[in-house]
């Protein structure tokens, strides 16, 4: 059975289409490293690309993405079984204060749709607790978010503690929300910022090639 | 004048292409079914869900300068500091959804459905947008006869516009909406997060006007002051 089918059901967010097929094609012996990563990450690097070029939008993102989980637990507990890694680990939250989750939800399932195993926090996390994380789970980036300005300041205690613990360098951080920008990353010190959860999935790649775990 | 209304969710309901607006989506583009199935499941959980209220409360200019002043952290020079003197009348208002949705929407995410969780996301910020604008028309309503026949009402919030977050202290000490269930946090977070809060302005459509040039104006993420002020144009 050809990968195609599936791609093209997990492009189209067809979850059902997209569980039958990778049943069907791990009880027909394809292997399951290679179902991932020929046709389910190619899928959802296809549905990046055209979010990019604004052919469609947020909801058919998030489709696909819903047919890419509905995928994968077919093909995890198999993955597990081979012991085939991930792409990478990341640790994400909201920063201590705050409880707004949706932009880091958001980028906790972009993230996973290019095949990254995300440790999410959850929101109003203490400093230390992301670092914890991180270095419990083997993640070389941390991603942070923050919707106000009173509790973006948060961020700056995390990277503040990264220095204090001597992990600058081997854990990044990446961050994100509704009042951050630019010039308070850099402000900060963080390694990245992203302002859209898509640009956040291309930063971390990015600082997870130079630096794919600590 | 201290008003608590509760109002019918078809009352305060957005519309399906604001809601798509908001999960980036022109409003030219297509919807695909699947999508459309989205939307629709998304609205029967709100509107099973959603316990739109809110409150608001007449209020001096004087007593207003002094709650918009907060903790002196506003821009040196915004909108609001022209706009308020001027209004023919004043009120604080704070406006929810209630916290149902809001455990929906979590629920949904631990549920591995992203793609329902966020819509429903989108159709509660839109929902609770629409609370402030009936809180509007309400305080519209109220003023008939008291004002000009030519004023119309808007909503100005905290962290916009260069009106500090902070300001949240002053506005909620000034309005008490815990009959509404509204609590703010240490972080100047209201809880349920589904909840709006601020001035509602009462004035023609000068008093509202404004060219956003200010420095915040750079960073501004919503850029929906152009149709607001359009939306009071007679």
């Amino acid at each position: 059975m050809s990968f195609d089918k599936l791609r093209f059901a997990i492009q189209d967010g067809d979850a059902a289409a997209a569980k039958t097929l990778t049943s069907a094609l791990v009880d027909s012996g394809s292997v399951p490293a290679e179902i991932l990563n020929q046709a389910m990450l190619p899928g959802m690097s296809v549905v990046g690309a055209r979010f990019r070029d604004r052919e469609i939008f947020l909801p058919d993102v998030l489709l696909a993405a819903r047919a890419m989980k509905a995928a994968m637990a077919v093909l995890e507990p198999l993955l597990l079984r081979d012991r085939v890694p991930s792409a990478g680990a990341i640790v994400l939250g909201t920063v201590r204060g705050d409880l707004h989750d949706i932009g880091k939800n958001l980028v906790s399932v972009m993230l996973q749709g290019a095949g990254y195993r995300v440790v999410d926090l959850g929101s109003d996390v203490e400093p230390d607790a992301f670092i914890d994380a991180a270095v419990d789970e083997g993640a070389s980036v941390i991603g942070m978010s923050a919707l106000l300005t009173t509790t973006m300041t948060e961020m700056a205690a995390v990277v503040g503690r990264i220095r204090e613990r001597e992990l600058h360098g081997r854990v990044r951080t990446i961050v994100g929300g509704a009042a951050v920008s630019e010039a308070f990353a850099c402000e900060i010190g963080a390694d990245a910022y992203a302002s859209d959860a898509m640009t956040a999935v291309d930063r971390v790649k990015a600082m997870m090639a130079a630096n794919p775990s600590i | 004048m201290r008003r608590l209304i509760r109002f019918a969710f078809d009352d305060v309901r957005p519309a399906d292409e604001e809601v798509l607006t908001r999960m980036g989506m022109p409003g030219d583009a297509p919807v695909a079914p699947a999508v459309r199935t989205l939307l629709d499941d998304a609205l029967e959980k709100i509107a099973a869900l959603a316990e739109p209220r809110g409150v608001f409360q007449s209020i001096s200019k004087a007593d207003y300068e002094m709650v918009y002043r907060g903790e002196g952290r506003n821009a040196a020079e915004s909108p609001l500091e022209l706009i308020a003197p001027r209004a023919e009348a004043l009120a604080l208002f704070v406006g929810t959804i209630g916290e149902n949705t809001g455990k929906e929407i979590r629920t949904l995410f631990r549920k591995d459905d992203p793609a329902l969780a966020m819509m429903l996301d989108a159709f509660a910020s839109e929902t609770t947008n629409r609370v402030a604008e009936a809180l509007s028309r309400t305080f519209l309503h109220e003023l008939h006869g008291q004002i000009s026949a030519a004023a119309r009402v808007l909503p100005y919030s905290p962290g916009y516009c260069g009106w500090h977050v902070t300001g949240q202290r002053a506005l909620f000490a000034a309005i008490h909406p815990h009959d509404i269930g509204v609590t703010l946090q240490p972080s100047c977070l209201m809880t349920p997060l589904k909840s709006v809060s601020g001035v509602l302005v009462a004035g023609d459509a000068a008093v509202h006007r404004f060219r956003p040039q200010w420095a915040f104006c750079d960073e501004c993420r919503e850029r929906d002051c152009g149709p607001r002020m359009a939306s009071v144009r007679s």
